[in-house]
């Protein structure tokens, strides 16, 4: 099946809940292989899947859980993490590598260390994000199928 | 260089027990910060961590990591090692600190990843 062929597009969505290290990631880990058994190319799988973790753990983190939703139409996949959680107070200095407001808790998994929204908007070609506070966030970040000029290959082994 | 080498240069075992001993590794990355991981690791990068939570297979699997070394004899809990075969990612365990054992994996000339500056 060529997905760039499909009319509909294709959805899945998951649910993710508040505070469940042991199963957060799952959804990422799902996503990457739908994705890869419908024939998408390894880096953009591995993008979207890397913006999905980070979605994701923010959705278990911060946001009281949420759904989480993978959308593959035409030239492009969208991720979109929605939580009815607390808002984000201020979304330019979350974007900011470093500012966190996550608890040590979380720092001794390996996460909130202020990289997750960063990171998400690394790994994507068009990020928006729709906040209120007390009300919840919808992030939706949009991963384009074909080469784009801002590959990630901005790392690579030294020669 | 190979998985068996790796094992045999940090004096290490086998956590996981479908372990391929061929995988090819030419870069690591060392890092207790997953989000850090997520952020530079490239497909290929042999993954070097001193945290053991489940959270570290699932980051390993999105990044496309071909393996992962456990430092500091910190025995990982059993659901992240059932994770690690389910995902079939080769993991290890060495006494060593992280220090030494990125130390002797690059004095064996395993490469580090490195940003370009554009």
């Amino acid at each position: 099946m060529n997905p760039l062929s499909r009319q509909e597009p294709y959805v899945i969505q998951r649910e993710v809940k508040p505070l469940d290290f042991l199963a957060a990631g799952e959804t990422a880990s799902d996503f990457k292989e739908t994705l890869k058994s419908l024939g998408i190319p390894p880096e953009i799988c591995r993008k979207a899947s890397i913006v999905t973790y980070e979605a994701e753990m923010n959705a278990v983190i911060h946001g009281g859980g949420g759904v989480v939703a993978l959308e593959l139409s035409g030239d492009r996949i969208t991720i979109v993490a929605a939580d009815e959680g607390p808002g984000i107070e201020n979304v330019s200095l979350a974007m900011q590598e470093g500012y966190t407001t996550a608890p040590d808790s979380i720092r001794e998994l390996g996460f909130g260390a202020g990289m997750g929204l960063p990171n998400i908007k690394k790994y994507s070609d068009e990020l928006e994000i729709e906040t209120e506070l007390g009300k919840g966030t919808t992030l939706r970040a949009v991963i384009l199928l074909g080469p784009s000029d801002e590959e990630v290959n901005d790392l690579c082994p030294t020669a | 260089m190979i998985l068996g080498d790796v094992m045999k240069i940090l004096e290490a075992e086998p956590l996981s027990r479908a372990l391929d001993l061929d995988v090819d590794l030419q870069t690591a990355f060392a890092a207790d910060l997953m989000s850090d991981v997520l952020a530079l690791a490239r497909p290929g990068t042999l993954m070097i961590t001193g945290l053991t939570n489940i959270q570290i297979m699932r980051t390993a699997s999105v990044v496309d990591t071909p393996a992962v070394v456990f430092v500091r004899g910190k025995r990982p809990p059993k659901e992240t090692i059932d994770l690690a075969e389910k995902l079939c990612i080769p993991s290890i365990i060495t006494t060593k600190t992280m220090f030494e054992a990125c130390g002797l994996l690059f004095q064996a000339g395993i490469q580090p990843i490195r940003r370009i500056e554009r």
